[in-house]
């Protein structure tokens, strides 16, 4: 009895410890001076899940070096400063559009991005939206087709670096946007549903020039349509 | 009409710096694809038949002429890319340019770490350059997606391009690796020394 409760609370212990984040600070002595470090988010499913629409080796370089990247960034640069110990929506909301934390906010709001992006995909996704998000749709968009062409249209207009977006407005209407590098839509007061990255690393290695062919593939086949309802709430 | 600029070289010519597979794409599809969207733009508005230089000018930092702009500065600014590389540039430059680099920068060395840090730092698309300020004061700045460093009163001698196009297929992420080998193997100082005038 007595051994096995210590067992549990050990294992309770190094679960929370392997989790990595909020709590590290509690009874783990290595991280007593400052607040822990903001994790990389593991990839909700292994980095070949999404092939043939994007390779293993653009979701290993996109997740393992541009997203861990972002994340190490963050990690350096909020040393000393008031968001150390933050977590990231606090950061990203604290620092948009304020010129002198500019790299503070440019590698959260990637890190908040990516985290995000690999969630609105899943193998075997696309298709049809579930009933009560499908039923927004028409109400937004008239028909699902509309949708599509219009949220296709969107993210492949994005000039440069940036992001494709479905979301709801105030009042919980649904609107396709665009952001430029590393910007997200809360600062518009708009909530995300789901996102397409179109950052040209995102579909280079797969797609070379030919951005739109990924961004239409993305959404027949890899929209995770479970994920954008969560978020409608 | 404006025309797609032919390479002022082999597209196998920049290797094994900047590949053939690589120049294929960005010259091939994406500089053609700024001629080919400017040209449909342009058609019945006040540009049509009005020079690059004209258009780029006209409508910079009009959010109303926003891919008009783009697309114009865009292939301002490859136009100007393809002549900033050459096969076996790189090394330090001699005459006037080095003398101005040297006045500017203190040292050559200086000057090569500070484009280098300048173009790597450029978050999301854009493009570092080497320029003379009004004064004849050469500095290194950068800008983002399509911006042109003349909107700012500079005048542009060396540019290198960091959209993501223009390393993926050769550097993926590491495009302080590209930065460092357009800088030490393939700058043109001919062609910066006659933008210097
Ligand atoms: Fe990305
Ligand atoms: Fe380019």
């Amino acid at each position: 009895m007595q051994a096995n409760g210590s067992a549990i609370t050990r294992r309770h212990f190094l679960q929370s410890a392997a989790a990595g984040v909020a709590l590290a600070g509690i009874g783990a002595p290595a991280f007593v001076r400052g607040a822990a470090p903001l994790a990389h988010q593991p990839l909700p499913y292994a980095e070949g899940a999404l092939a043939p629409v994007i390779g293993a080796q653009t979701v290993g370089i996109h997740w393992g070096r541009h997203h861990k990247f972002y994340v190490d960034n963050l990690n350096k640069l909020v040393i000393g400063t008031p968001f150390e110990g933050q977590p990231l929506d606090k950061i990203v909301m604290g620092t948009a559009g304020k010129a002198d934390q500019q790299a503070l906010f440019n590698n959260a709001g990637q890190i908040w991005n990516h985290d995000f992006y690999w969630q609105s995909l899943k193998p075997g996704g696309g298709g049809k939206p579930p009933a009560k998000l499908a039923k927004k749709i028409d109400e937004a968009f008239g028909n699902f087709d509309e949708f599509r062409k219009q949220f296709a249209a969107m993210t492949v207009s994005q000039f440069g670096s940036g992001w494709g977006w479905l979301v709801a407005d105030g009042a919980g209407k649904l609107k396709v946007v665009k952001t430029a590098n590393a910007e997200v839509p809360m600062t518009q007061g708009l909530k995300p549903l789901v996102t397409i990255d179109v950052w040209e690393h995102a579909y280079y290695l797969d797609y070379q020039n030919k951005r739109a062919d990924y961004v239409n593939a993305l959404i027949d086949k890899l929209l995770n349509w479970e994920f954008a309802e969560k978020n409608l709430g | 009409m404006f025309t797609l600029m032919a390479l002022p070289y082999a597209n196998d010519a920049l290797a094994p710096i900047i590949t053939p597979n690589t120049i294929s794409f960005h010259h091939g599809k994406h500089h053609k694809t700024y001629v080919d969207n400017l040209n449909n733009l342009v058609k019945g508005t006040e540009f049509e038949g009005q020079s690059l230089e004209a258009i780029v000018t006209a409508t910079a930092g009009k959010a109303d002429k926003a891919p008009l702009f783009n697309n114009a500065a865009q292939i301002w600014n490859h136009d100007f890319y393809w002549n900033s590389l050459k096969p076996n540039g790189g090394g330090v430059p001699a005459g006037k340019v080095a003398d101005a680099i040297n006045a500017s920068f203190g040292s050559f060395d200086e000057f090569k770490k500070q484009m280098a840090t300048t173009t790597v730092g450029q978050f999301g698309s854009g493009w570092g350059w080497l320029v003379a300020d009004a004064a004849g004061k050469l500095k290194v700045v950068k800008t983002g997606n399509a911006e042109v460093p003349m909107t700012q009163g500079l005048k542009p001698l060396l540019t290198i391009d960091v959209w993501e196009h223009a390393y993926y297929l050769d550097y993926q992420n590491k495009r302080a690796d590209y930065v460092n080998a357009v800088i030490d193997k393939l700058l043109n100082w001919d062609f910066a020394a006659k933008n210097l005038g």
